[in-house]
């Protein structure tokens, strides 16, 4: 005799031998009934959901066909949810759905929704079926619907987590992106900076630009400091920094975007601009760029 | 987690020991390689300031939690001479050339905390820290 | 630890292997400097590649070196300094202040190359 977990949430959930409690041998009688019921009417009920869902105008970001397929893998972990009570495998379809549809922006509300409609959809088909026998729709009710809560609540969290997962990630990215070192020619980085720089953002900023440096073998980085919205001494001390840490890999930096104001504000506090590569504009930085590294620009016509 | 890692500063290849030991745990405690090699750093020049000043000393380093984050702390502690002025020692002037003294602002910037205590005649005792990120 | 000085051509190169205590870093100094008065050689190449830490004293041993050999009239170029111990050095205010650095050997090498083909 196999050892069953009943999980049925809270109300009377035991865990013990079939057999060995008369309420737990009902229920999971109950629910084989109830499981081959949905089976018999897969084909029906899964349409008549999938026209719910459409009705409800969820999942708009999907095709027709598109929510079909779905609708027919969810209806089937669903029903071998019931029938096992083990939810790893709905578990793992709902993070793996997740992660297809969160990137087309199906939003919590819409996963949440549909589940629901599953689960009604399944419990109107269960009073049609039993509505002559009152006493035995309410005994396949009370087994049905803490399973069911169960398994809504599984497909809804997998959601969120995803969902959390991939905002995680992108948060991530942002920050990588928001400190783009890029190749412009071989042995030539560019790195704009834009924006607030942090002494968090300035160490990653140095970081990768000293990464960069030895990956791509350069000799010359371009920073471009135009869209820096402010430079206090903090902050020109990394720069300070960054320019030096470069130096020692080898490479050689060039400032450009350095309005008055902050070239002011440098020499007030003490940094001695002429140990920096100063050059006025991107364009000019780039052209100097090019001389150190021994190119020659020449119009081709 | 590990104990108390004590290594006695009296030569120049104790520093190299030290910071060696420094690095591992801070590895081990899952920094990352650019921060343990900030801790090892410091760990030299504190090193350095130990034989430097008091000839002979120790460096201790350990494992350290607070609510949310994990650290290490090193301690160098020496009973040498002491520094006169501690405010003037630790001061930092982002000079970049010339004389270090002490090197300690500089230990100051690679670390996250910073503390000194010293007496004249009795020695000197710094302690630092540094988070996992 | 003893840091083994090749001689190529008109360069000296020396490859630093492991964590270098003071006392190795002094005998690396006047072991260069010897060679170079010995060999007359025109550069020395100080690879650092691996070393893991770089504090005030190694910093100002290599700046030293590079004095003494361009008192020597010859030139000095450190290479392979790795990210992390750069972020680090500059942490602490070390910058090796007038004295070349590369990428790594070849790096240092074509940089010499180049600037002894330009003068000679």
């Amino acid at each position: 005799m196999a050892k069953k977990e009943n999980r049925t949430g809270d109300t009377a959930s035991h865990v013990g031998f079939a057999g060995e409690h008369p309420r737990l041998e009902a229920t999971s009688e109950l629910l084989r009934e109830l499981v081959s019921h949905l089976r018999q009417n897969r084909t029906q009920l899964r349409e008549e959901w999938v026209r719910r869902i459409t009705e409800a105008r969820l999942l708009t970001a999907m095709s027709q066909e598109e929510i079909f397929a779905e609708a027919t893998s969810v209806y089937d972990s669903y029903v071998e949810a019931l029938e096992t009570g083990t939810f790893e495998a709905l578990q793992s379809y709902a993070r793996n759905l997740s992660e297809r549809i969160i990137p087309r922006g199906v939003e919590t509300h819409e996963v949440v929704g549909i589940v629901l409609l599953l689960r009604d959809v399944l419990a109107r088909s269960l009073f049609a079926k039993y509505q002559t026998d009152f006493e035995k729709l309410n005994r396949i009710l009370d087994a049905y619907e803490p399973a069911a809560n169960r398994i809504a609540n599984t497909v809804a969290v997998g959601f969120v987590q995803e969902r959390e997962r991939v905002i995680r990630q992108q948060q991530e990215a942002i920050r990588e992106l928001s400190t783009p070192v890029l190749q412009v020619r071989e042995r030539l980085l560019i790195l704009p900076i834009i924006g607030v720089i942090d002494p968090q953002r300035a160490r990653q900023l140095t970081e990768q630009l000293l990464r960069g440096i030895r990956t791509n073998r350069a000799k010359v980085v371009v920073i471009d400091i135009t869209g820096v919205a402010a430079m206090d001494a903090t902050v020109a001390n990394h720069l300070v920094q960054t320019v030096e840490a470069s130096r020692l890999l080898g490479a050689t930096v060039i400032v450009t975007g350095l309005s008055p104001e902050i070239a002011q504000t440098l020499v007030t506090i003490g940094v001695e601009l002429g140990k920096m590569n100063t050059v006025g504009d991107l364009q000019g930085g780039i052209e100097q760029a090019e001389r150190l590294l021994g190119y020659k620009v020449v119009p081709i016509s | 987690m590990a104990d108390e890692i004590r290594v006695a500063i009296a030569s120049d290849q104790d520093i190299v020991l030290a910071r060696q030991r420094g690095r591992t745990l801070a590895f081990e405690l899952g920094f990352s390689s650019s921060d343990s090699t900030l801790v090892a750093t410091a760990i030299s020049e504190l090193a350095r300031n130990i034989l430097t000043y008091a000839r002979t000393g120790e460096i201790a380093l350990k494992a350290i939690q607070s609510t949310n984050r994990q650290g290490i702390m090193v301690v160098a502690s020496d009973e040498g001479p002491g520094i006169a002025d501690v405010r003037q020692a630790v001061k930092d002037g982002f000079s970049t050339s010339g004389s270090l003294g002490l090197g300690l602002p500089g230990v100051r910037r690679l670390m996250d905390e910073f503390m000194i205590e010293s007496e004249l005649g009795h020695g000197t005792r710094v302690t630092v820290r540094k988070w996992k990120q | 630890m003893d840091v083994p000085i090749l001689k190529q051509g008109e360069f000296l190169i020396a490859t630093i292997q492991a964590a270098l205590s003071d006392a190795d870093l002094l005998q690396l100094r006047s072991g260069l400097i010897q060679q170079v008065v010995r060999f007359r050689s025109r550069a020395v190449i100080v690879d650092v590649t691996a070393m893991d830490v770089m504090d005030s004293f190694a910093s100002r041993t290599l700046r030293e070196i590079a004095h003494m050999i361009r008192l020597r009239g010859a030139e000095t170029v450190i290479v392979g300094i790795q990210p992390e111990v750069a972020f680090a050095m500059v942490q602490l205010g070390l910058t090796l202040e007038g004295v070349a650095t590369a990428l790594d050997l070849e790096e240092g090498l074509a940089y010499l190359n180049q600037k002894f083909r330009s003068t000679s």
